[in-house]
Formats: structure tokens, sequence, C-alpha cells
């Protein structure tokens, strides 16, 4: 546990490359050394595999935002008392820290929202109220989240331009060999750049080089790379990128939205009210700048603290490091459950574990995703079933849910070992 | 704590494997009416055809979900078929009434699967009513976000006969 909730250092400590220790990772988690007591009254060490959907968060995220509800908590920008600056300086204190982790120039391009679909509907809001109209063009992919789906079908229905979409293929792949066709008249293409549901990592510099080349701006909804890779937004090019705090160790209810500052400055305020203007009359307003101008109303003041710790634990283990062991564990938990499973078990997505993230959506059998949870919940294994707010490439993959199990930094071969074993009971028991 | 035994009862797993009445009625002269789950995705497509008398002459299921939601349908179904429209109603009113103990503490999201059968027959229907099969799904109120699967059939059901009501 850590001793000081200021910000830790940003530079990792020295000395050679450690091992990755998920041993020690998981003694920063508290809610990982629960017990679930199953129906038979025995207890059983929680097996967490569903962060995708949200992760779990160490002490020092924890600590962090104790620390500012303890000891510097007011509203932030508002106050000339000392409580008031001190929680003013935790809150632009996560902004910088977070501009940093991605590789923002500015930390004004950095706007706190509540989450990835709050950031991905103030570009739809914003961006593409002010630009968008009949004749134009939005594209977006067969792998997205229904964030970067249902905010441009909303705006299509007012706005009444056209919404493409590029195809993916049975292993779960863009297919860009019509890419550039599919780009003429498009004014921003959106994709994603990790699939919740297949794991798919999309190239992303080479679809914002495509989108560019054609005039295009590009928007990436790097919801679940942020978490598990390296990312840096300059490197990508890209204009807009989305995510959320609290699938990266951070805590719920907060998002943010990096834009390219020249286009931040050109686009409209998304909502309004207090702590976004520079003046209000009884004749209209004019907003504020950069990042306020994104920011109406209270900010998740703690939250920014929480995920500028969560971002500093991530610097620490090393975003190389974080993306090699999931690489490993993904590689380990295809081979032992094709093996334990064989026939009748798919695993969606790219056959390469090198290609795709820590994300195994999984049907088996004839056995619905729903069932299979509730067995894996008698071993206290946690995964998702369902459509992951992916309807669209549900249904081109044929199927109306899959059974999800997902990873991170605190997972390791036993918590996979954990998943065969009980999917092999769900198996048997529900054997037709 | 209660088992898996508890919501997978035999009879569940038996209407699951072999489910009844599963297929489509030409509409008309049968209605139809298309029910989703948005937690899990689960859609299903009910069917009935009635005679003038307001008597089920027949219903078919299609659609795809979990055992629960299955056997609800295929039980769903053999409960209903022959039976009037208001027996249905009664039906539908002693299921709702054994299902509700948790469906109000889960969380309503305004849902399709939330609608419909909120005001049903007087509750002592419960007692008067034979649910059969239906029965089994008793289990079913301690698993709370399994409720959901269990009423969608039920909830779609409600929603076909609404629509026969109103032609
Ligand atoms: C790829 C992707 N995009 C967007 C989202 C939406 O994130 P949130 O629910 O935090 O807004 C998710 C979360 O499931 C996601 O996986």
């Amino acid at each position: 546990m850590s001793e000081t909730n200021e910000a830790k250092p940003d530079t990792p400590s020295t000395g050679p490359p450690k091992a990755f220790d998920v041993a020690a990772i998981r003694a920063d988690f508290p809610i990982l050394s629960q017990l679930q007591t199953t129906s038979d009254g025995s207890k059983k060490r929680l097996v967490f595999l569903d962060s995708a959907a949200s992760s779990q968060r160490p002490n020092q995220v924890l600590d962090a935002m104790d620390e500012v509800y303890k000891t510097g908590y007011a509203n932030v920008h508002r106050g000339v008392y000392q409580l008031a600056e001190r929680a003013t300086n935790a809150y632009e204190g996560g902004r910088k820290k977070i501009a940093r982790f991605i590789g923002a120039p500015d930390a004004a391009e950095v706007i706190f929202t509540k989450n990835a679909t709050e950031s991905l509907n103030l570009v739809a809001g914003s961006w593409g109220r002010q630009n968008l109209g009949p004749g134009d063009a939005v594209l977006i992919t067969m792998l997205e989240h229904h964030a970067n789906i249902v905010p441009w079908q909303m705006l299509a229905a007012e706005k009444e331009f056209e919404i493409r979409w590029v195809p993916v293929n049975e292993g779960g792949e863009l297919i860009l060999d019509t890419l550039d066709q599919l780009l003429d008249g498009v004014k921003l293409f959106s994709f994603t750049a990790m699939s919740n549901v297949t794991g798919t990592l999309t190239p992303v510099r080479r679809l914002v080089d495509a989108a560019h080349a054609k005039g295009a701006l590009a928007c990436v909804d790097a919801c679940q790379a942020v978490p598990h890779q390296p990312v840096d937004v300059t490197e990508w090019d890209a204009d807009f990128v989305a995510f959320s705090g609290h699938k990266m160790l951070g805590p719920s209810g907060i998002g943010v939205l990096w834009g390219r500052r020249e286009l931040l400055e050109d686009m409209p305020p998304f909502l309004g009210g207090g702590g976004m203007i520079l003046n209000v009359t009884t004749e209209g307003f004019i907003p504020d700048g950069l990042p306020g101008k994104f920011e109406a109303g209270t900010p998740p003041i703690v939250e920014s603290a929480g995920l500028g710790a969560a971002v500093d634990y991530l610097s620490t283990l090393g975003m190389e490091a974080v993306r090699q062991h999931e690489i490993e564990l993904t590689a380990y938990a295809m081979r032992s459950l094709t093996e334990a499973l064989g026939e009748g078990l798919t695993i969606h997505g790219p056959s390469e574990p090198a290609a795709r993230g820590g994300v195994l959506s999984l049907t088996l059998d004839d056995v619905h995703a729903h069932d299979i949870s509730q067995i894996l919940d008698e071993s206290a294994v946690c995964i998702r079933p369902g459509h992951h707010c992916a309807k669209p490439l549900m249904r081109h993959f044929g199927v109306s849910a899959t059974a999800r199990a997902s990873l991170y930094i605190y997972n390791d071969t036993d918590d996979l070992d954990a998943l065969t074993e009980a999917l092999v009971k769900a198996r048997k028991f529900f054997a037709l | 704590m209660a088992g898996l035994e508890d919501l997978y009862r035999e009879i569940i797993l038996d209407h699951y494997r072999s489910p009844r009445n599963r297929g489509e009625l030409e509409t008309p002269p049968a209605h139809r009416a298309e029910g989703f789950n948005p937690l899990c995705g689960d859609e299903i497509v009910v069917y009935v055809e009635a005679d003038e008398n307001d008597r089920i002459r027949d219903i078919k299921v299609g659609g795809q979900g979990c055992s629960i939601s299955q056997s609800s349908a295929s039980m769903m179904s053999g409960a209903v078929k022959g039976k009037t429209i208001a027996e249905a109603r009664g039906l539908m009113g002693a299921f709702k009434a054994m299902m509700s103990i948790h469906e109000t503490d889960i969380g309503g999201d305004g849902s399709e699967a939330e609608q419909g059968i909120d005001s049903p027959v007087e509750t002592i229907a419960t007692a008067e009513l034979k649910l059969g099969d239906l029965e089994a799904l008793r289990g079913v109120v301690k698993f709370p976000v399994r409720i959901k699967c269990a009423t969608l059939s039920w909830n779609t059901l409600n929603q076909v006969l609404e629509e026969i009501e109103a032609d």
C-alpha cells in the first residue's frame, strides 16, 4: 500500500525490468482477496475475468481519492480558500498526468467527461452538429460498440447524412480493400482501436492516414486500448480519442475526450451551464476557453485524482509490459481452452494472440452464454454473457450472445485454468 | 444459498432441449410480436392465432435465448394454447405474481420487458389457476437477474394479445 497519496513519481523506478509479478499486483487490489460462498457452502477465490466491462482498482487509487475527500475537497475553480485551491490542484493534476500518459501535447486538450460514451456523444453533438449535413457521410466499422454507433444514428436522423460501415471478415478483422472508396465524401471516420467483443486490434495509424488522405477527420474509440497497451495520440495522428476511466483502474464517473486543439477551439460547447462560460448576460453567453468550454457543471473532481493515480500505477508497471502480459495470457487461454473443449468451442476473433487484446468471446456447443455464466458463478468465475453492446457485430457472427472472458494485469494462468475447468462443468451440465 | 438445482430443474432442461410449439404462423391470420431482453440480447417472437371467440387456436414461438427464457416460452405456449384470451391473461397474472418477488427490485430499465403485465388480474388467481409445469420456474426468483429471462415470453405474449384485442 502506498504511504502517500501525492502524485507518485512519473519516472518508474530504475533498475532491471522485473518480471510481471501478478501476486504482488493482486495484493494491491482489496476486492480480489474476497472469497465467494457458493451454494454448497464452500468458499472460492474470486476469479475476475470481466475487466473489459470495468476493471477493479488498487489501493493506490482508492487512497488517492480518500485523501482528497478527507483533506482537500471543495468545488474546483471557484473558491479562493486553501481547500478549494487544493481541490483544484488535485483535479488539474489528474488532467496533466493523463495528458502525459497518452502523449497529448497540451493538457488543455484533455476534456473530462463522465465516460467514453459521453466523449463520443460530445464529438457527435458538438463537432458533428456543426459540420455534418445532407450529402455528407460518417464512416464507422462493424466492430463498433453501440457508443460509437448510436450517437451517429441519432444525429443522422436530424442532419440527414449517411452512415457507412467498414465490413469485417469471419475472423473479426476489418476488410480494408475498399476503404478508399468507402472514404469518398466522408467527413469523419470514427473507429475502435480494439474491439470489446473479439479483441481485434485495428491498424489505427493506417486508418487515420487513410482518413486524412481523403480529407476526413479521424476519431478513435480507445476505450479498450488505453487500459491495455501503450497509446500515444500524437503517434496515432488522430483528431479525437475517447476512453473511460473505469476500465483502466480508475473510478467510474470519469471519461476522457482528447481532441486536437484547433478543432476543439472551433467547436461549439456541448453542454451549457456553470464552469463553461467567460460571461453570461441576458442577451447570451461567451464560452470559456479549453478545457472549461466542454466541462459544464461540477466536474469529476475526486475521480480525476483517482484516474491520475491509476495512470501512475500503470506507468510504473509499464504499458509495454502490460501488453506483453496480456498477449501471453491470451495465448495460454486460447491453447488451453481449445485443448480442453475442442469441437464445439468457438473463440470469436483473430486466431493469432498477438493480433488481439485480452478479450475472449466464446460460444460453446449450444449452451447459451447466460447459462454458462450462471454455472461459472458457482466457481466464482466472473465473466460476462450477452451482446456486449455490439449488436451489429453479433449479428454478423450469427450469434445473439457470447460468453466473454477478459483479462487484465491481476489475472494469471490460475484464473484461466479455473475458467477452463468451469466451462468443462458447464458443458457437462447442459450436455444435450 | 440457492443452488443450481433450484434454477435448472429437470423439467426446465427438458423444455429447453425439446421446446414445444417452435415455429412460425402465417400473419395474418395470426398476430406476431417480438420481445427483446436488452440485458443479454435474447430475442423472442410469439405468433398467436385466435378464433372468433377469442380462443387461442394456435401459438408458435421463435427466436433464441438461454435455457430459462426458452423453456419458459415453451411452457407458456403449452399453457395458453386452447385457452381464451381472458384465461391466458389469468395465467399471465399468476405467473407474474410468482415471479414478482424481485422484479421491481432489480432496477427496471423501462424496457419492453418491464411493460405490459404490471397490472395483472388479481393475485388471488395464483391460488386458483394451475400453473402446472410453469411451477418449475419458481426457483428463478432466487436468481433475480434471471427473472427477466423467465418473463420475456409472457411479456411478448401480452403484446400479441393486445394487438389481437386492438384489431
Ligand atoms: C470499445 C468500447 N467503446 C465504448 C465503450 C463505452 O464505455 P462507457 O460505458 O464507459 O461509456 C465501451 C465499454 O464497454 C467499449 O468497450
